[in-house]
């Protein structure tokens, strides 16, 4: 079965890589550009993993995640930090807020795609 | 028994003495007689007995004229001495015992006596003079510490527990005055001084916090018993603050010994943090601002190298991305370069130098190292750079010595000169041409002076100093230079000049005393010595408050510990807004011209009062300065509400049958020089020595508190003269 992914971001000219990206990699793929369209996304769209920017207009992505964690019927979905916020402070708290990883930008593309596949294959 | 009593006793034992023994004998033959033989005897003696009468009546004269010369000379003779003594015991040492007069025996007393009195008197010279010299050693002991302070680079304040300041260097003053916001900045540095307390500079909660640090390492004997803090003033500056604990002296019994008050070295940070958060912006935004810019193009970058089978318009909208981030990263890093220009530079130490300092030094050293001349040919007047003077200097003459071993010149220029933020210094010689290739090398290398050499090049230092150099031809003129350039120093801070008079004598920013002094504010029943004053003194537009008369200057001395601190003095011009009186001028010597633009009143005030802030006030017919400034209460809500103390009333005090109180007569009766009459803090300077002076004799009124002092003023006669 095909993994569902939602590309959290409010920049496009990363969008375009993440989600031409992700369709080649055979995923099925939707786009949020802020924090509460990404709520809305996750509600309509059920993704099993969520490629989540930190800085973002309405909801942070460390707000997104919180209210994303304190729903115990998603423990199983997967929630991948993806920010530009590249201080070890920063990503102790992605990860102390229940992200799964935490990936600063920038990034290689063949890495993410791997620590995607790694993640919903149970890794 | 009274001598007196005693005379009278002697002599009339010398009555007794004189008759009793002829009475008893004819008594006892007259009854042992017949009838017959008593007529006979009657017959006999009674034509003869005027004449004993008169011999016995002789005999007993002498005998008095005898006993009362004895009386004098032994018994009252003494009694003199015995006051003399007290004399010389009590009220005036200096004083000797005479009895010139009086019989060789109490001549030989008076004698041993005085050779007492004189070996005493040694004696006590001797002790005196020890006194006075380990007075003298230990302060001088203080005014060494005190001068070592003052020179000090850094802010240094000593308090007591009470937060007192019992010590404070210049750099503090200094630092504190330019600390000093709204109505303070007015006078003088008017937040310092002895006695005052810390706490209006620094937050208290925070000392106690830092005291309280320490008391607790003291009380574990750790070894560092030091604390330090950063804390912001009311004016939003940031201090680094180091306390260091001043400890009982002495060895204590038990436990560590108490803490009698503290050291605090104060630095201002607040540029050095400004910059350092400058920098910490430049960092973030060149890191993290290009983080989204770098991922985004990687991101695209990889797509387009991976999956090379899209079509034209996928492809063209990547290569569009990597387009677009490209140039919003070029553009933030222009930004970010102009804004943060100053803060990227270098970190290495460096001072504000004068130019034309620098280049004297290395002309000496050229001079001592290579013998080569040099002249300076003009240096722009104010030039200061930025630069670590030992490193730059160490460069010219590295330069100055590669040009004399390879070029033999004979003689070097100088010249300084500054354009836009950068400042020019070239060092300059006439005939050979070099290639840029040696030159090149000399920049490289490690410099070498002599038989000293240092570890970094002079392309080092430069970059150090954020700095470059390079060489030039004047062809016209056949010579070539090296220009040095470097960044111009920002505006050079000059010392404030301390007010006149204060240069002289021994610096008075510290009170060891205080180390004792107890308690806040007024207390109306310590000894006049040891409390705090304000002394001053008002011109005026005129003599009637009443009738719009205004103030126009305000000076005002402090007295700490019976110290006039002339350094803390508040000295004032102030715009009356109302012209003023014609007449009044030749007097106080103030002109319109020289009120114009100061001050008026309403700013005036709130900073003199703050200046007069728990002490007693005190002035010379206080009344009158006193009625201005209560005329003034209503309209700037400020009431001096401080006990105050009028030298003419205490001066009636002091002297009841004086005609004069005026000051320069009390000043005169007292011994006090006035120097700048009719001048607001000359004439407070004036007062307050008066009023030091006055302070003894009052004690012998039996006057010793404030309380006794106010007293003792209401009662005179002028004290009801009303203004």
């Amino acid at each position: 079965m095909t993994h569902k992914i939602l590309i959290v971001d409010d920049e496009p000219n990363i969008v375009l890589s993440l989600e031409f990206l992700m369709k080649r990699e055979g995923f099925q793929v939707a786009v949020a550009a802020d924090g509460d369209a990404a709520l809305e996304q996750v509600q309509a769209f059920a993704p099993d993993l969520v490629l989540l920017d930190v800085m973002m207009p309405k909801k942070s992505g460390y707000e997104v995640c919180e209210i994303l964690r304190a729903d115990p019927a998603r423990s199983a979905m997967k929630i991948v930090m993806l920010t530009a916020k590249g201080r070890d402070t920063e990503v102790a708290k992605g990860l102390g807020l229940g992200a799964d990883a935490y990936v600063t930008k920038p990034f290689s593309n063949k890495e993410l795609v791997a620590q995607i596949k790694q993640l919903l294959a149970g890794g | 028994m009274q001598a007196r009593y005693r005379f009278i006793l002697a002599i009339l034992v010398l009555g007794a003495l004189v008759t009793g023994p002829f009475l008893a004998t004819s008594t006892l033959v007259w009854m042992e007689m017949t009838p017959d033989q008593r007529t006979q005897l009657k017959e006999l003696i009674v034509p003869h007995l005027p004449m004993g009468t008169l011999l016995t009546a002789l005999g007993f004269g002498l005998g008095l004229a005898v006993v009362r010369t004895l009386f004098r000379q032994y018994v009252q003779g003494l009694l003199r001495m015995a006051e003399h003594l007290r004399l010389m015991l009590g009220a005036n040492r200096n004083f000797r015992v005479t009895a010139e007069d009086g019989p060789p025996e109490v001549q030989l007393v008076a004698r041993a006596i005085n050779d007492l009195a004189q070996q005493r008197d040694e004696l006590m010279a001797d002790v005196e003079a020890q006194i006075a010299r380990a007075k003298a050693s230990v302060e001088e002991e203080k005014n060494r510490l005190a001068a070592l302070m003052s020179e000090l680079a850094q802010a240094v304040v000593v308090c007591n527990l009470d937060g007192r300041i019992l010590l404070y260097n210049n750099r503090a003053r200094l630092e504190f005055h330019t600390l000093a916001q709204g109505p303070t900045s007015v006078a003088s540095g008017a937040l310092i001084g002895l006695g005052r307390s810390i706490f209006s500079i620094i937050d208290r909660s925070r000392l106690a916090h830092a005291e309280e640090t320490i008391r607790q390492r003291l009380e574990r004997g750790l070894p560092a018993n030091v604390a330090h803090f950063i804390t912001t003033t009311a004016s939003g500056q940031f201090l680094r603050v180091q306390m260091v604990p001043v400890l009982a002296p002495g060895e204590a019994e038990a436990g560590p010994r108490p803490m009698t008050g503290y050291v605090l070295t104060v630095e201002n940070i607040t540029r050095s943090l400004e910059q350092e958060n400058a920098r910490n912006q430049a960092l973030l935004e060149l890191t993290q601002g290009n983080r989204a810019a770098i991922g985004n193009i990687r991101a695209a970058v990889e797509t387009l190298q991976d999956y090379p089978d899209m079509d034209m318009q996928e492809r063209e909208r990547f290569i569009q991305v990597v387009a677009e981030e490209v140039g919003r990263m070029s553009r933030q890093l222009e930004g970010t370069a102009q804004r943060f220009a100053d803060a990227t530079k270098t970190r290495w130490p460096l001072e504000d130098v004068s130019a034309e300092d620098l280049i004297k030094a290395a002309q000496r050293r050229i001079d001592e190292l290579f013998k080569l001349s040099s002249k300076i040919e003009g240096i722009e007047d104010n030039l200061w750079v930025r630069a670590d003077s030992f490193s730059l200097i160490f460069a010219i003459t590295f330069l100055a010595g590669r040009l004399a071993d390879h070029y033999e010149i004979r003689e070097l220029r100088f010249r300084g000169l500054s354009e836009g933020k950068l400042a020019y210094l070239d060092l300059i010689w006439s005939g050979h041409a070099m290639s840029s290739e040696t030159f090149y090398s000399w920049e490289q290398e490690n410099m070498q002076v002599g038989r000293e050499s240092a570890p970094v090049s002079l392309r080092e230092v430069l970059d150090r100093h954020g700095g470059e150099i390079w060489y030039q031809r004047e062809k016209a003129a056949h010579r070539a230079y090296f220009r040095f350039v470097l960044p111009l120093a920002q505006a050079v801070q000059e010392v404030p000049e301390l007010p006149a008079g204060a240069q002289q004598g021994r610096p008075e920013y510290y009170d060891f005393d205080l180390f004792n002094f107890q308690d806040t504010g007024v207390d109306l029943d310590r000894n006049l010595m040891e409390m705090a004053y304000t002394v001053f003194d008002t011109e005026t537009t005129g003599l009637e408050p009443a009738n719009g008369d205004e103030i126009i200057q305000i000076g005002a001395v402090r007295i700490v510990n019976g110290r006039l601190l002339r350094q803390e003095s508040f000295d004032q011009l102030v715009d009356p807004q109302r012209p003023l009186r014609p007449e009044g001028i030749p007097i106080h010597g103030i002109t319109e011209e020289m009120l114009r633009g100061k001050p008026s009143i309403d700013v005036v005030l709130p900073a003199f009062h703050a200046f007069c802030s728990e002490t007693v006030l005190v002035a010379h017919n206080a009344a009158f300065d006193m009625r201005f400034l209560q005329l003034k209460e209503e309209r700037t809500g400020l009431k001096f509400s401080q006990p105050v103390l009028d030298t003419l009333l205490l001066s009636a005090v002091i002297h009841p049958n004086q005609e004069s109180h005026k000051l320069d007569v009390i000043a005169e009766r007292l011994g006090v020089p006035i120097i700048g009459r009719h001048n607001a803090l000359g004439d407070a300077y004036a007062t307050g020595e008066v009023f030091l002076k006055m302070i003894p004799l009052l004690a012998e009124k039996g006057i010793h508190t404030l309380r006794q002092a106010l007293e003792a003023s209401q009662k005179t006669y002028f004290a009801r003269v009303k203004y």
